[in-house]
């Protein structure tokens, strides 16, 4: 198990984020967060709490689940469904810019749920992906916007996060 | 999950918190534009209804709807033809077609555990004669959930037709393995002997009423009823009506269920089914959710698939 990236480098990634987002954006008005559950959801929140504190403009943010748009599901004939999550987009997504977040990005299939998820809601002006980790292996034609960190890794490594609002601290890790 | 829902039996306390938990989640898809989903896209699910329904079928194909599953009505009414040999038939006539799920409503009590030793689908117990009802068990369970921080110590009274109702077995199954402390009251004639087995306190209307944080009213089922069980339903209304003066005996935050159709004016006055602690409509809004969380769970791998 070795730690890649600590909680004073979460930050600083963050930050970085935020003010890449904002050098490419004309009009912040535009913008907003949805966050894919369970760990994309406070990144995003993060995220719009710095483009907010930055831009001075407040950036909405909304929770996806993708559960039930995933590719595998039923394939198998035994062991329980996945949990399902909350699904939270209080405003329109329509001609917005729209910024998904994730916390990791790795074979792509989670992502490509998502934007089937997300296109039930509206039809935004566009959307960008955000990543925190870019552990490579993809297995559909899916690249992130913003990138935290690439992380090469093998196959058979598995890669952590954990976020304070859910793990209690801020610490990405590899195992084996 | 089993293979089959029949039963609030065939659910540990765990499994129930598990359908409520993602019944919340369901409830959202409602809330959108496009009210839809993938899920189960390709999965064919057969209503089966052998007792007319209004709430409950349209509740489950809305739900079925929903997840994009291909449905299929079979509005059946009682047929002359002896009951177990035609239902055993046309349950292997409709497996030949290999549906993924059956929901069956059945006016003999256990129709839905034949289909489930005669088919392969998953098999969901939409009311079967005087026994169960799970799914609006569940539904109810939800309800109560939006209001009350747990249902784990509150006290429930049941109240009305206990003899004739599936609806009252299945409550009373998944409250008390939540930990409710159910009271249920009504005629004489229309409890059944030994219903204390079940774990609830057998109570005059005022005691079960008394400080109650959910009352749940039971239908008068006058279709069910071969004889007097009472001598009018004006002197029923007089002793077991849910009225505002009794109502006021409740709790103050209480509220007040009834599984549908009501017969206003015999088990539940107007003024208290459509007055401020009624949930009645909630509950039929909460049970698209509730089935589409049924539909869902069911349609994935078998778990602990007891000797079938």
């Amino acid at each position: 198990m070795a730690v890649v990236l600590d909680a004073d480098r979460i930050g600083r990634t963050l930050t970085r984020i935020a003010h890449e987002i904002l050098e490419r954006t004309r009009g912040v008005e535009e913008l907003a967060f949805v966050g894919i559950q369970r760990r994309g959801v406070p990144l995003a929140r993060r995220l719009a709490t710095l483009v907010s504190g930055i831009s001075g403009t407040e950036v909405p943010v909304g929770a996806l689940d993708i559960t039930l748009y995933r590719d595998d599901l039923m394939r198998h004939s035994i062991g329980a469904q996945p949990v399902v999550g909350h699904t939270n987009i209080k405003f329109s997504i329509d001609d917005k810019r729209i910024l998904l977040v994730d916390d990791v990005l790795y074979t792509g299939r989670t992502i490509r749920a998502a934007l089937d998820a997300l296109l039930e809601f509206g039809r935004p002006q566009s959307i960008q992906l955000v990543v925190l980790v870019d552990r490579g292996h993809r297995e559909l034609p899916i690249k992130a916007d913003y990138v935290g960190k690439n992380l090469p890794t093998s196959l058979s490594q598995s890669v952590q996060v954990h976020l304070l609002e859910i793990d209690g601290q801020d610490q990405v890790e590899i195992q084996e | 999950m089993k293979k089959d829902l029949l039963s609030i039996d065939d659910l540990s306390a765990d499994e129930i918190y598990r359908v409520l938990d993602t019944a919340e989640a369901m409830r959202e898809i409602g809330e959108r534009p496009i009210k839809k989903v993938p899920t189960l896209r390709g999965k064919t699910v057969v209503n089966l209804f052998y007792e007319p329904s209004t709430r409950t079928r349209t509740s489950f194909e809305i739900a079925e709807k929903r997840l994009s599953a291909d449905t299929l009505n079979i509005a059946v009414q009682a047929s002359s033809v002896q009951k177990g040999e035609t239902l055993a038939d046309t349950a292997m006539n409709i497996e030949a077609m290999s549906p993924d799920m059956i929901v069956i409503r059945h006016s003999s009590s256990g129709a839905c555990n034949l289909l489930s030793r005669i088919c392969k689908s998953r098999i969901i117990n939409a009311g079967d004669g005087l026994h169960e009802h799970p799914t609006q068990a569940l539904l109810d369970a939800f309800t109560i959930k939006q209001h009350k921080p747990s249902i784990e110590g509150l006290k429930v009274a049941i109240v009305g037709d206990l003899l004739h109702s599936r609806v009252l077995r299945s409550n009373v199954l998944l409250l008390t393995k939540l930990g409710a402390h159910v009271f249920v009251s009504g005629p004489p004639t229309l409890v059944p002997r030994g219903i204390e087995q079940l774990g609830v306190t057998v109570a005059t209307v005022d005691d079960a009423v008394r400080d109650a944080d959910v009352v749940m009213m039971l239908r008068i089922q006058q279709e069910r009823m071969q004889g007097a069980f009472f001598p009018s339903l004006r002197e029923y209304y007089n002793l077991f009506g849910m009225t505002t003066e009794r109502v006021s005996r409740a709790k103050p935050d209480v509220i007040i269920m009834h599984p549908g159709p009501m017969n206003r004016g015999v088990e539940i006055a107007s003024e208290v089914a459509d007055g401020p602690y009624s949930v009645i409509l909630e509950q039929v809004a909460n049970g698209v959710a509730v089935r589409m969380a049924v539909l869902y769970l069911l349609a994935g791998g078998v778990e602990n698939e007891a000797a079938a």
